[in-house]
């Protein structure tokens, strides 16, 4: 009992609520003002995304703003049949490949340099100092170098060689600093017993730091995910003859004024819910597992 | 054991090596070299060592007028973001009593972070327009009588666009940091008879400080190097440094552009570093 308030997230709540809100009885004002400013927030986070969703479904007489104007799903049709829409299904399938690409990096990469990160070694400050510079420098300088490296060397660009390394030049560092709140969460203490014990080093960090850190990389992940399937900046000057999505909704918006721009909108978030239902999915059953392998000791 | 320990470390940022170095050290390399070149007018370089591209760009007054305006963009959507994203986080992880339940709703806010940008950007067309649903609602409710002109294409437009956006990079790591936070140490103070706002201004604020500093990064160094949001939501009314290069380049313009960004760059890395040291990353991991 002693270690689980740090891993099993009930037992810290049931904690805390003892502190700051009572359990039983009356909640505190604030907890009312601080939940209208969330579902204020969520409205207008939500809002204008919903407007969009509704106008995609619009018939042909449909325009950018309400009233609705007819019911169908001809701006769906639109898009991927269109021409001047240019190739939006191309555009799909390389900006997700590229995400999976980018998140499977992403979190190895992350996880193993956060490893580096939690003892000191020379030139530790750096690695960590290059990586602060990669995340903050603008996206467009970044590409453009990229652009101008890969000329000068002589290599075409392309989705998966020059977009999917300034991407990562941008997942890379956000996965880090993720992996930073994570780790520290970490106790050293599991890893020395799993030393003491008598494991390998691999096997430490196969059967223990993994699982325990498990959730956090699965935050990692949809990190990358995310990051990579909406990068534009850096995208920009790198991804070479073949369009990304982001690419391609930047080249709607400068030149389709049509409901297919909300149809482009509404489907992406149709994926999106997809992906995030999948890694909920993915800790709820870590944390289950977790939960049953608790109560059975 | 503490020999092999520098090697360990090397072994295990060497992957994040491979992609930095290729990346981020030798692309601005290049851009650096490219700010000292002349241009030959056709989007070629002639290797020719030049301060002239930075004294253009220094000597513009174009070049205050830009970055004033992208500072205040930045400083603005910096204040409102911090603001939501704090106390969102407080929310979460302090009044939400279900853990769940937590995890649920932290969801919701990231959700729309998963679509596109730019789609999330224009959804506020059919909202701020001046047929716009909130204009409309105004007029039917005779509020106003005529549209209001500021709520799309104007710096309102911009800032909120930009908070809509980002908001999630602070909401991220300031929960991060708050779930951290040792409960017996708030009970502690509760027992001491301290009140909820001491709470807060002794005890969560200074330990979400490394999230604060985490969010106030993401924040300030998107909005500085965006030139997207700017360009669309302004209506052209209002430009960026980012968006000023990115001219330069459709006209091939490369030395200036460089110049221009190697400016923007050294600028940035300065903001950067005077966050970093109110506040030491490195520390909380070590810890």
């Amino acid at each position: 009992m002693s270690t689980l308030p740090q891993t099993v997230p009930t037992v810290q709540a049931r904690v805390k609520q003892r502190a700051i809100a009572p359990s039983r009885g009356g909640r505190p004002w604030t907890f009312y003002v601080l939940a209208g400013l969330f579902t204020f927030y969520v409205v207008a986070l939500y809002g204008p995304m919903i407007c969009i969703y509704i106008l995609s479904f619009q018939d042909v007489r449909g325009g950018l703003v309400f009233p609705m104007k007819g019911l169908s799903l001809h701006w769906f049709v639109d898009l991927f049949t269109q021409v001047r829409t240019g190739d939006v299904k191309g555009a799909f399938d390389r900006s997700i490949k590229l995400a999976i690409l980018v998140t499977v990096i992403t979190v190895v990469v992350s996880f193993m340099a956060a490893m580096a990160f939690r003892r000191r070694f020379p030139g530790d400050n750096i690695v960590f100092s290059l990586m602060i510079g990669s995340l903050v420098a603008p996206g467009l300088v970044l590409g453009i170098g990229v652009g101008l490296l890969f000329n000068a060397i002589g290599i075409e660009t392309s989705w998966y060689g020059s977009a999917l390394g300034a991407q990562l030049s941008w997942t890379l560092p956000f996965g880090v600093l993720v992996m930073f709140a994570v780790m520290s969460r970490f106790n050293p203490a599991w890893e020395e017993a799993a030393r003491d014990l008598g494991a390998t080093a691999w096997q430490t960090t196969r059967l223990v730091i993994i699982p325990v850190l498990a959730p956090g990389l699965v935050a990692v992940a949809l990190f990358g995910f995310t990051l990579s399937y909406d990068e534009f900046a850096r995208t920009l000057q790198t991804a070479g003859p073949q369009n990304t999505l982001p690419l391609e909704i930047w080249s709607m918006t400068l030149n389709v004024t049509s409901p297919s721009l909300y149809a482009l909108g509404t489907v992406t978030t149709i994926i999106s819910f997809i992906i995030i239902g999948t890694a909920l999915g993915a800790i709820v059953l870590i944390q289950k597992r977790r939960g049953a392998r608790a109560n059975g000791h | 054991m503490t020999l092999s320990r520098p090697l360990v470390g090397w072994l295990y940022v060497s992957p994040l090596m491979l992609v930095l170095i290729p990346f981020f050290v030798l692309p601005i390399l290049v851009v650096l070299v490219a700010s000292v070149f002349e241009t030959d007018g056709f989007g070629g370089l002639i290797p020719t060592f030049t301060l002239a591209n930075y004294a253009t760009v220094l000597t513009s007054g174009l070049t205050f007028n830009l970055y004033y305006e992208t500072v205040q963009f930045t400083i603005l959507t910096w204040f409102f973001t911090l603001i939501l994203g704090f106390f969102i986080a407080y929310f979460l992880v302090f009044h939400v009593r279900n853990p769940l339940l937590a995890i649920g709703l932290f969801l919701i806010c990231t959700v729309p972070f998963w679509t596109s940008n730019i789609i999330r950007m224009i959804s506020w067309i059919p909202l701020l327009g001046k047929e716009g649903l909130i204009n409309s609602a105004l007029l039917h409710l005779g509020l106003i009588r005529e549209p209001l002109g500021f709520l799309l294409y104007s710096s309102f437009a911009v800032v909120v666009a930009y908070v809509h956006q980002l908001t999630i990079f602070m909401i991220v790591p300031i929960f991060n940091s708050m779930a951290r936070i040792d409960k017996r140490v708030i009970e502690a103070a509760v027992d001491a008879g301290a009140s909820r706002f001491d709470i807060l201004r002794l005890i969560v604020v200074p330990l979400s400080k490394s999230g604060i500093a985490l969010g106030s990064i993401f924040v300030a160094s998107i909005v500085m190097g965006d030139f997207f949001v700017t360009k669309v939501m302004s209506g052209g009314g209002s430009a960026s440094v980012v968006g000023a290069f990115y001219e330069d380049i459709s006209v091939l313009q490369y030395p200036s552009a460089a110049a221009s960004a190697v400016i923007l760059t050294v600028i940035l890395l300065a903001m950067v570093s005077l966050i970093l040291r109110t506040v030491d990353i490195r520390k909380e991991i070590t810890r």
